[in-house]
């Protein structure tokens, strides 16, 4: 990054196009609910509450439990889809058929719909009738997703580390392609061996990347709903009940809308806290160089 | 030797759920629900051929082609110009837009979807595949302005003056010099928005009602009051994977693409 970026304001022409299709979609609805709540307000008999809502939520020990749970959920798949991805993108061949052929096994549980890959894993994973359900039981181990709250974790777990890793594969896999052939050439006239070209050539390269990639599993596994609503209902008892299964229990279930709606916005916060955080944490170096 | 075995160890993981998938889309309900059976001892294409003689379930195919396909192009054409000046100039809020862009991937879906079916009746477009594609850039096209600025970030900007000094005006050297260094960064960011959208279902069935309904509309209908249709599910999963293998297979040179510096 040897040459700054340049001051440019005519840069907003090119994002133009981008700031209005999105601010189409984000901002008008927003709009539309600010002013159908107020509609509410003006024909309904309205009590002003202020903080308690936020109070009852803050102080909900179901919520702590859930959302516990969920900052366990999202630590554990990442902490085991990144490094996972990141070693299946260095050993996709880089040409021939075998490439073809693991780009697009790879790619396969990303493009099923979510509620399928619940429903095919409810089944997968019963001991009676699944696949693997039965599998692990042949090995010995008594498991069962539907009846021990560990047993389900593990299963939520291991779905979501099958159907999201390939997405950190693929990113890493197009980043190591785009490092230029120079890079390498320079680290063989230095003698660099593997560990040396991951550790100085590639990985600094793939920051970029990687930073898209942890936002993203983040930000998708903070929010995860659809499957382990098929494949567990949440249950045994609560221990794969996230937060916005958690939520939607709230809102739909005891139609707790007050209640709801401080809960969303509390989340929302807090999803845009963390996210924040690894943002500016991982730019750092970058904003540092760029100093 | 070692990577290819952690790579097939990985893939047949993959495949496992897959074939298993495809295993109990050839069974009956009966045959699913009564014990295990590794493959189908009495296969059958009832289930398929469900799906097949079911107008509405073709038509979902092609609606949901016909506005993932569009959503996808409009994503990366927006994104492209934007993912540039994020990645080479400064200018005014350009951190705090950056970063806003990212947040509406936060939103969930099901506050908005009451505003988005009167947004979209209002400007006429209910019931359209233009409808779905264009709700859908709320979620694509950030994915797409980042993706393609982490790989465009990855280009000295070196390349950028000397072209300029060179004389090669912006379009061209956008499109013949620019583009080219970062192809597996546009793969990569078409195949993600053609997944994101193809996946989302609660938009895209609440967004249309009869010209343009996914698959994901007809797909809830194997939940019925008798129950699960598991078997018609599992065939309708077999088939929404055909779609994407397709433009996986052909986005894969793209994604692969090595480059080679200095040729400007």
């Amino acid at each position: 990054m040897s040459v700054p970026r340049t001051r440019n304001d005519r840069a907003w022409l090119f994002v133009l196009p981008v700031v209005l299709l999105v601010a189409f979609n984000a901002l008008i609805p927003l709009m539309t609910v600010v002013n159908y709540s107020v509609q509410d307000i003006l024909t309904g008999n309205p009590v002003f509450v202020g903080a308690e809502w936020f109070r009852k939520v803050l102080r909900d020990p179901e919520l702590h439990g859930a959302l516990r749970r969920q900052i366990l959920f999202s630590g554990s798949v990442l902490g085991l889809e990144l490094p996972l991805g990141l070693i299946l993108a260095l050993c996709i061949p880089r040409t021939g058929r075998g490439q073809t052929l693991a780009l697009i096994v790879l790619a396969m549980p990303l493009l099923i719909p979510w509620n399928v890959v619940g429903t095919i894993w409810q089944i997968f994973a019963r001991g009676d009738i699944g696949l693997l359900g039965a599998g692990v039981n042949a090995l010995g181990l008594d498991y069962n997703y539907t009846a021990r709250a560990f047993d389900a974790w593990i299963t939520v777990v291991v779905m979501d580390v099958w159907h999201w890793t390939p997405l950190v594969a693929l990113l890493c896999f197009a980043g190591l392609r785009a490092i230029p052939d120079a890079y390498y050439q320079a680290a063989a006239i230095d003698g660099a061996g593997v560990w040396a070209v991951f550790r100085h050539v590639q990985l600094p390269r793939l920051r970029g990347v990687l930073t898209i990639a942890v936002l993203l599993r983040f930000m998708d596994s903070f929010m995860i709903y659809t499957e382990p609503f098929v494949l567990t209902g949440g249950g045994p008892g609560n221990s794969t009940t996230f937060l916005s299964q958690f939520l939607a229990r709230i809102a739909v279930g005891q139609f707790d809308l007050g209640h709801a709606a401080a809960f969303s916005l509390i989340y929302f916060l807090v999803v845009l806290l963390f996210s924040w955080l690894f943002y500016t944490t991982m730019t750092l170096e970058d904003a540092q160089e760029r100093a | 030797m070692t990577k290819r075995v952690i790579l097939g160890v990985w893939l047949a993981f993959v495949l496992l759920p897959i074939l298993w998938m495809v295993s109990m889309s050839l069974r009956t309900n009966e045959s699913i629900l009564g014990g295990f059976e590794l493959f189908p001892h009495a296969p059958t294409l009832a289930n398929y051929a469900t799906i097949f003689g079911d107008a509405s379930w073709r038509d979902g195919y092609i609606n949901s082609t016909i506005y993932v396909l569009a959503n996808t192009v409009l994503s990366v054409a927006v994104a492209l110009p934007a993912a540039y000046a994020f990645s080479r100039w400064r200018f005014l809020g350009d951190k705090h837009l950056f970063f806003w862009l990212l947040t509406n991937r936060m939103s969930p879906p099901a506050v908005f979807l009451l505003p988005f079916v009167q947004l979209y009746q209002n400007i006429g477009l209910f019931d359209t595949h233009w409808a779905v594609a264009l709700a859908h850039t709320l979620f694509n096209v950030p994915l797409a302005v980042w993706i393609l600025e982490g790989f465009m970030s990855g280009i000295p900007r070196e390349i950028d003056e000397t072209a300029a000094i060179d004389g090669w005006p912006f379009p061209r050297f956008f499109a013949f010099v620019f583009l080219p260094l970062i192809k597996s960064g546009v793969g990569v960011t078409a195949f993600f928005c053609f997944m994101f959208s193809w996946v989302e279902l609660l938009l895209a069935r609440t967004l249309t009602s009869v010209h343009a309904k996914p698959i994901a509309a007809t797909m809830t209908r194997t939940v019925s009051a008798a129950g699960m249709d598991w078997g018609t599910l599992a065939a309708a999963g077999v088939l929404t994977l055909v779609p994407g293998v397709v433009v996986i297979y052909f986005v894969r040179n793209y994604i692969a693409k090595g480059f080679a510096l200095g040729r400007v």
